[in-house]
């Protein structure tokens, strides 16, 4: 049974197909690994075994009576708790929203449940997708499976750990600023933050509404294909969702190649001030990728020397105002003071409970930004920024099909390291906001262990929007080239997991 | 609450200039809301018209109703506004209970249309042209109730229970510029505006115009400065106000209110003020102050809103007849003097007289019954035309009995008392309490005889040329029919006895 | 040097319903302090000619035909509520005038 769990999603949906193994088989296999490690990497916030078994015998009754299924059908899959389920309480990491059980599914989890997925639970995030640790989950934070003592990357951390520790083959998770991609990166896993609108935002818990977007979390760029081409799609729901069809991205992964493609190299990104080991093994992709036939462009986008700032005026002001109704009025958390408290008073007590400080901080700043006075110079100057931005990216994907930075700029580090400092760890998304700001997709593929730690190390890829075939393509065919030099896949290099 | 002194009203007049703004919001008729595809309707149980997006559940999305946006245009288009080309909607952040996100979805800088313009025309006959700064889109708020106090009222309330049927119902905020030189007119060209708004919006079909529903809405600004001054003075809001005399009232109470603190030597203190209309005052509300930074931002959840030319002049096509043309034409097939006429428009009456005429009343006689009689009923009950319980249906239905000679106008008057008292329609009326003029020659001259045998002299008299002595007998039979007789006709009938 | 003091963090902590205890003032003044001189340089970057991207993917005219939907029940809407009655969600009483 254990070694159901170590295999990718595309063959466990390909022996399931052959009737060589149940659903409910391959669940409950991983119902086995949650129970068995669950508790030492913290992923989950809560596991639904009840309803995913049941989703997999009715996958297996169907199967069985010879009716045609969902590609996806039975493979079991875990979502990140800032999506509304119904039959799971949605905390967005956060006390202010314990026990919440919402009264309708995000479309994407809609989708998971015509796809049949079984939903094994809500991994945990960093509170509201603020961070990129989960130090900052109100429930705790996950721990990254190669090293109990580190960070599994934010705010998606609970999903990257999950399918990490092979708890789940597939998870999914969103990406405001890199909270899928720099948690791949760190635990060696595949992480995509798909075009802006690519997939519905309907039902995820907004943190800045125009740069949050949903994506797959796999162990290969293939399985993430199949996840993508599931949950994308246009929603009338959210209006600003895609209306054409992006192609598909398995087709893109499974004829993966790197064949007179253009490679661009941001000069801003090139890894000046990062970790060593991380530049090693960039490095070192770079010269797999000109030998296995693409052309390495230098591209200079020097706008992305204010991104962050940009980003982290937009960001807090957007979520300042999407966390306003967290009030206590129709739903979450309510804290009455003593005495005879006006509703003002009670809203503003339960908000001093109910957020921690990463979120109270952000607040504020996002109030800040945003107030008369201090508009023009901060919130409405980085909507400039962000112009500058696209029309960097516009040049330099006028000389290249891709763009390539590493994703981070240091492996993961240890629980404590950053959390009392706000800058430092804001850093870490250096290379990963900039996508999110123009909306354009961007893929994190393993690319090896940093000497130094043994920890791994991502690369990332970047496409014009709606382009995102281009990232399975290019991302599959390096996979394929490291796996066939390692002789195994990255997973494979991760130590035993120690569970008392 | 304790009255403020006022300044006699033509004083006030004679030191002071007035400046008025008017902010009228119109409640728009569409099947659904602003944002969601919940049912707009009035009167449901709380909280069934509601849905995730309405009562801002985390996760929520909003997605624009086409035909508000259509519907605003018409309005722009109606007030000879331009309509914007690439406009979009902004967030306007503030807490309370009522306001499902705390924050409304409405538009900035970019309203849906702006610079526009009516003419409008007083009681007295002077015309004012009112500048249109802006008619912009926004939603509605929910509906407190107070809970525990003394009236109702916010004030004492021991706590308040919200609805949000009505959160989220699309609304047109029409704003004026500054409006100068009314003078003493000033209240009278507030109502006399928001009356031609009502016009406007009801012809065009996208609001029942109510204002006792709230489908009609206005805050009235006031201002005064001394005759020659340039810098405008400090303005009041007074909100709260139901009904056009509720406007006029309250422009002139503020004027009033205004000008005794001014020649005080006082300041006035920018604030909101409330208008009651049991007390014919205002009392302040909450002043404005840094807490009122909305910190206005582009939604991001919404895209841009870029009518085409096309569908502008579409709508405009369908612009039914403006008001000042819609008047001159009534005026001229209802034949009415210009007199008569003004008094019929300066009374709210004309839309009520064009659907009794529609309803077959001879226009002449709905004036008669609408201006001479239920006008004048509701004014000494302190009621407005449209409290009244009688119908244009019904006016037209009276009128129609007296035209047809079926009952004369003295009974007409009684049947219009018991309609208005509830007791059914007029024809219903005069069956059930057997009004019905005798119209029987027979019976008539039965009944002459019967006079005529106790005043035998009458008719040498009339063969005198006494013609006046027949009115004895009339008089006579008339008391005999209880008045349910054409009294025209028993004159005939004598004098044909006479003759005879 | 920097914007941000106390008392500003107490106004903008007002305006966003937070009710911070005094060592959060002290200890977000001084972080945010950091991260709004940080980001300040962003003025650098732009000129008075740059136009402002609010979304990053052009869409536009998107809407919805007025047509009525399928709404939550009743008590669906109040699942959620801390405190409801009479069919309405039931908060304290309101400070302020509307």
């Amino acid at each position: 049974m254990s070694e159901l769990i170590r295999k990718n999603a595309s063959e466990l949906i390909d022996l399931m197909a052959k009737g060589e193994v149940s659903s409910v088989e391959v669940t409950q296999a991983h119902l086995d690994q949650i129970a068995k490690v669950g508790d030492a990497i913290h992923s989950f916030l809560h596991i639904s075994a009840e309803s995913a078994l049941a989703t997999a015998k009715e996958v297996d009754r169907r199967r069985a009576a010879g009716e045609k299924l969902p590609i996806l059908a039975g493979l079991p899959i875990a979502v990140k708790d800032n999506l509304a389920t119904t039959d799971a309480p949605t905390t967005a990491g956060s006390k202010i929203l314990e026990g919440w059980l919402a009264p309708y599914d995000a479309t994407v989890v809609t989708k998971l449940r015509n796809e049949l997925m079984p939903i094994l639970g809500k991994t945990n995030l960093d509170e509201f997708a603020m961070g990129s640790s989960t130090e900052f989950s109100a429930y705790g934070p996950s721990k990254n499976p190669w090293d109990l003592t580190r960070i599994p990357g934010g705010s998606g951390g609970g999903s990257s750990s999950v399918v990490s520790s092979f708890q789940s083959p597939l998870a999914i998770g969103s990406d405001t600023g890199g909270s899928i991609r720099f948690p791949g990166a760190v635990t060696g896993t595949v992480g995509i933050k798909p075009t802006y609108g690519a997939v519905s935002r309907y039902g995820l818990i907004a943190l800045a509404s125009s740069l949050d977007q949903i994506g797959p979390v796999a162990r290969n760029v293939l399985d993430a294909a199949y996840l993508q081409d599931a949950i994308a799609g246009h929603d009338p729901h959210d209006s600003t969702s895609l209306t054409g069809s992006l192609g598909s991205m398995v087709e893109a992964a499974k004829h993966g190649s790197l064949k007179g493609k253009k490679v661009g190299l941001i000069k801003q990104l090139s890894g000046d001030g990062f970790q060593q080991g991380v530049r090693n093994r960039f490095a070192e992709a770079l010269k797999l990728l000109t030998e296995a036939g693409a052309e390495i462009v230098e591209v200079d986008c020097p706008s992305f020397e204010y991104a962050i700032d940009a980003y982290y005026l937009i960001l807090p002001a957007e979520a300042s105002s999407n966390l306003a109704k967290f009030d206590s009025v129709r739903f979450g958390m309510r804290v009455t003071p003593e005495g005879n408290p006006t509703i003002e008073r009670v809203m503003a007590a339960t908000r001093e409970a109910g957020f921690g400080p990463e979120v109270k901080r952000r607040i504020i700043l996002g109030t800040f930004a945003l107030s008369s006075g201090s508009f023009d110079k901060f919130y409405g100057a980085a909507l400039k920024v962000r112009t500058l931005i696209q029309r960097d990216f516009d040049a330099a994907f006028a000389k290249a099909d891709v763009l390539v930075s590493p994703t981070a700029p240091t492996t993961a580090f240890k629980f404590g390291e950053k959390v009392s400092d706000p800058l430092a760890m804001y850093l870490n998304d250096i290379a990963t906001i900039p996508a999110n700001l123009a909306g354009i997709p961007g893929i994190s593929v393993p690319i090896g262990l940093a000497d130094e730690d043994n920890l791994p190390v991502g690369i990332q890829f970047l496409a014009p929007a709606h382009k995102d075939a281009a990232l399975y393509e290019v991302g599959a065919a390096l996979e394929g080239i490291l796996e066939g030099i390692w002789g195994k896949r990255m997973m494979d290099f991760a130590p035993e997991l120690e569970v008392n | 609450m304790a009255k403020a002194n006022l300044m006699d009203y033509e004083k006030a007049i004679e030191l002071f200039e007035v400046v008025i703004g008017l902010e009228v919001h119109v409640e728009l008729n569409t099947n659904t809301k602003m944002f969601c595809g919940c049912r707009n309707d009035f009167g449901d149980e709380p909280n069934t018209n509601v849905c995730p997006i309405c009562i801002g559940l985390p996760g929520s999305l909003p997605v624009v109703n086409k035909k508000a946006v259509e519907s605003s245009i018409s309005i722009g288009l109606a007030l000879g506004c331009q309509i914007e080309a690439n406009g979009g909607f902004s967030r306007k952040n503030y807490f309370y209970p009522d306001l499902s996100k705390n924050y409304q979805t409405s538009q900035f800088k970019d309203p849906i249309a702006f610079d526009g313009q009516l003419d409008v025309e007083v009681p007295s006959g002077n015309k004012f042209t009112v500048l249109i700064e802006r008619a912009h889109m926004e939603e509605d708020a929910g509906k407190l109730t107070h809970i525990g106090g003394a009236t109702g009222r916010i004030q004492g309330a021991e706590y308040s229970l919200v609805d949000y049927n009505r959160a989220g119902v699309p609304l047109v905020e029409i704003v004026t510029r500054p409006v100068f030189g009314a003078g003493a007119e000033a209240p009278e060209l507030a109502a006399a505006y928001v009356r031609l708004i009502r016009e406007i919006v009801k012809a065009l079909g996208v609001s029942e115009a109510r204002m006792e529903r709230g489908n009609v809405r206005c805050d009235a600004n006031v201002s005064l400065r001394p005759h020659g001054q340039e810098k405008l003075g400090t303005r009041t809001e007074t909100k709260n106000v139901n009904s056009l005399r509720s406007i006029e009232r309250a422009v002139r109470y503020e004027i009033q209110r205004q000008a005794h603190i001014l020649a005080g030597g006082g300041t006035i203190t920018q604030e909101t003020r409330h208008w009651h209309e049991d007390k014919g005052a205002t009392s302040a509300g909450r002043p404005k102050s840094d807490a009122d930074d909305y910190r206005y931002f582009p939604e991001p959840d919404l895209v841009p809103v870029q009518p085409s030319k096309e569908l502008i002049e579409a709508l405009r096509a369908k612009l039914p007849e403006n008001p000042a043309d819609r008047r001159k034409r009534l005026a001229a097939e209802w034949g009415f003097a210009e007199m008569e006429f003004r008094d019929v428009v300066n009374a709210g009456l004309m839309d009520f007289i064009e659907e009794a005429v529609a309803q077959g009343a001879k226009p002449q006689a709905a004036r008669k019954w609408y201006s001479g009689e239920i006008a004048r009923i509701a004014n000494s009950e302190d009621k407005d035309v449209s409290e009244m319980n009688i119908t244009p249906k019904q006016v037209a239905e009276l009128a129609t009995l007296v035209e047809s000679g079926k009952i004369n106008d003295r009974i007409a008057r009684e049947v219009l008392s018991a309609v208005l008292a509830g007791e059914g329609s007029p024809q219903e009326i005069v069956t059930s309490r057997n009004l019905e003029v005798v119209s029987d020659d027979g019976a008539l001259i039965a009944a002459i005889d019967e006079a005529l045998a106790k005043q035998p002299d009458v008719l040498e008299k009339i063969r005198e040329g006494k013609v006046q002595a027949a009115g004895a007998v009339i008089g006579a039979v008339m008391q005999a029919m209880k008045g349910q007789a054409d009294a025209a006709r028993v004159r005939e009938l004598v004098l044909e006895r006479a003759n005879q | 040097m920097s914007e941000i003091t106390p008392d500003l963090v107490r106004h903008l902590a007002g305006l966003a319903r937070i009710d911070l205890h005094e060592d959060e003032v002290v200890r977000f003044t001084e972080q945010l302090s950091l991260i709004v001189d940080s980001v300040a340089k962003i003025s650098d970057a732009i000129d008075a000619n740059t136009p402002a991207t609010s979304h990053p993917i052009p869409l536009a005219n998107v809407f919805r035909e007025d047509v009525v939907q399928p709404s939550l029940t009743q008590e669906q809407a109040l699942s959620g509520a801390p405190d409801s009655g009479q069919g309405r969600f039931r908060v304290a009483a309101i400070l302020d005038e509307e």
